[in-house]
């Protein structure tokens, strides 16, 4: 089932590429942060900034607000990017990333920056706020959903298995917790680190609803948080499978670029890369008008 | 002497002066904390009862939040509600939380200035025959570098009643350090409480205790035996430690030139710590340390272990005696 037509659909890819370019050139000229996940989650994110919140970026503490929690805060280059092209603040001030006085500090900061809910970074703690969040807002019924974007390799720490235990308890079904599930962590990949297979079961185990999707179609995406609305009684994961460093072919699940630094030539070559799909990606939606 | 001001019971040597825990009158208070403001929700970590949150369930079921034992989780998720306009008491031992949730207290609520109110009871050595490994004696001392926090540690159960309930209505994250133990109820009603503002109890010129803590009421005691002995000893409450009452310091150290701090925690990094930084850059004074000497808690009475890690009344007299004696000697 679709939800969007494929026009929307192809103008959604063409965010996420935006969104991408964004990361690699935020990422180039503050000479250090993270491409691989957040290359990995645009497709994600352009489907939840620009489809899926309900959100007002003119009026970031709007009381009714759908809450957005970036658990693994080192991604925050694609949260930037699509708080940027949403209108949260200007475009430009994507280059500010990292440097001294910035509001687009390294690992998000609440206080410095409106709409990014919560202060976030060190792994694992962001499904126990939003947790926090959504008893909250059951408490006081409200209609607000709370989102919380984490990575797999996160699902390592104890605490988020606390509030996976929590939520379920509590029938938080005003709660979706999206998992980056790229398979990578700094160290090498998830499997070998620690493995979290079968991740769905352990989910389910715990009194989650789970949908699976494939995290770089953003028709699937956008379907996958579409159903998740329509699920009850329960907290919702959805598994997004995505390729990390995706659309930069030199990247794409290569867990070395969890982080490290481009060398010369490097982001340029992604930037033509991103560029010549964006060509592509425009001349389709031409087919379509 | 005493200060009228002060509003203290009137015998504070009775033997049968009435004893309550801390965790008691914050128990109280909390229940009226939620009375007047809707926002107020308690988080329990599987010690309903022995932190004194039996009748806040029983008042507001609908408000209180059962998160078993799960104290990193009571901290992040205390801090999720706290910015979705709860103000959450997020209640455990003071070992657990603030001290197993370390670093979601500091980022989570403390970095996010987050409206939660961390309750930490069984703080000191007071936990007495459970031992070691749940006496927190070092919770102030882990809170303290944490920019935003207010650290708060009530002399008795009628104080911590007004802590909690002063604690509910400031901005900010908090931290309410309490007592296992009954201890003397030496404060009254009317005896003033504020935030950030230490109270003087006893006036003096010759050495003064700044304590916090139940133990206020041993450095009262010492206090008037020191005062037969000649030795006429200032006496300050200083409930609040951070932010440290710097005006009342001060004026303590120019007034007696001798301090002794006195404190149910770790030496390193606690009241006497807090006093010690800010008088080494206005006002150098000499300064006796009441506390642990860097070693872990053990097995014993309350009392016993008070006399064992020299923090009982005949310690802080000794301790007085040899600040005020450092000072004439200089």
């Amino acid at each position: 089932m679709a939800h969007l037509s494929d026009k929307r659909i192809k103008e959604l890819e063409l965010v996420a590429n935006t969104l991408r370019r964004h990361v690699i050139e935020m990422v180039a000229h503050a000479g250090s942060g993270h491409q691989g996940g957040p290359l990995g989650m645009a497709d994600v994110f352009a489907a939840l900034y620009f489809h899926a919140l309900n959100h007002d970026p003119k009026n970031p503490d709007w009381e009714d607000r759908d809450r957005l929690i970036l658990s693994n805060g080192h991604t925050c280059p694609i949260r930037y990017a699509a708080m940027a092209e949403a209108g949260y603040f200007p475009v430009d001030e994507l280059m500010t990333l990292r440097r001294l006085g910035t509001r687009l500090q390294g690992h998000p900061e609440r206080h410095k920056l409106p709409g990014t809910e919560t202060t976030s970074g060190p792994l694992g703690a962001g499904l126990a706020q939003a947790v926090g969040m959504a008893y909250a807002g059951k408490m006081d019924g409200k209609k607000w959903r709370v989102y919380c974007q984490t990575s797999d390799g996160e699902h390592e720490a104890g605490l988020h298995w606390e509030a996976m235990l929590f939520a379920g308890k509590n029938r938080l079904d005003n709660l979706v917790c999206i998992v980056d599930r790229n398979d990578i962590q700094i160290d090498g990949r998830t499997e070998d680190i620690m493995p979290l297979e079968p991740l769905r079961a352990k989910y389910e185990a715990f009194n989650w609803h789970v949908l699976e999707c494939d995290g770089n179609d953003v028709s699937a995406v956008v379907d996958a948080l579409h159903a998740a609305r329509s699920l009850f009684d329960k907290p919702i994961c959805l598994i997004t499978h995505n390729v990390p460093g995706k659309g930069v072919s030199y990247m794409e699940n290569n867990f070395l670029w969890h982080s490290q630094p481009f060398k010369p030539g490097e982001a340029e070559a992604a930037v033509a890369e991103l560029k010549a799909y964006r060509e592509k990606l425009e001349a389709e939606l031409v087919e379509l008008l | 002497m005493i200060r009228k001001e002060a509003k203290l019971i009137g015998r504070l040597d009775d033997p049968k002066i009435p004893r309550k825990p801390t965790r008691d009158g914050y128990g109280q208070g909390v229940v009226e904390a939620a009375r007047k403001d809707q926002n107020v929700v308690v988080v329990c970590a599987d010690l309903t009862d022995s932190t004194r949150n039996a009748d806040f369930k029983k008042t507001f079921p609908e408000r209180f939040v059962q998160v078993g034992v799960h104290e990193q989780f009571l901290a992040a998720g205390g801090a999720g509600l706290a910015l979705a306009g709860k103000i959450p008491f997020i209640t455990s031992y003071a070992m657990f939380c603030p001290g197993r949730a370390w670093e979601m207290v500091r980022t989570n609520i403390c970095l996010n200035d987050a409206n939660v109110k961390i309750v930490g009871s069984h703080a000191g050595v007071s936990v007495g025959p459970d031992g070691a490994t749940h006496q927190a004696i070092e919770d102030i001392a882990i809170l303290r570098p944490i920019p935003n926090i207010v650290i708060v540690s009530p002399c008795d159960a009628i104080e911590a009643e007004k802590a909690t309930l002063a604690i509910a209505a400031w901005k900010g994250p908090c931290y309410l350090r309490l007592a296992r133990e009954k201890t003397p109820v030496f404060t009254t009603e009317e005896s003033p409480f504020e935030i950030g503002k230490a109270a003087m109890l006893r006036t003096g010129k010759d050495v003064a205790i700044v304590a916090c803590g139940p133990l206020v009421h041993d450095a009262l005691l010492a206090a008037e035996e020191l005062a037969e002995e000649g030795l006429d000893a200032m006496v300050i409450n200083s409930h609040t430690i951070k932010p440290l009452d710097e005006k009342a310091i001060l004026h303590a150290a120019e007034t007696c030139e001798a301090i002794v701090t006195v404190e149910e925690h770790q030496i390193t990094g606690g009241l006497g710590g807090a006093v010690a930084e800010y008088l080494s850059k206005v006002r150098p004074t000499i300064q006796e340390f009441i506390g642990v000497p860097n070693v872990f808690g053990e097995s014993g009475e309350p009392a016993e272990l008070l006399r064992h890690f020299g923090m009982d009344v005949p310690a802080i007299k000794r301790a007085a005696k040899k600040a005020h004696k450092r000072k004439t000697h200089r």
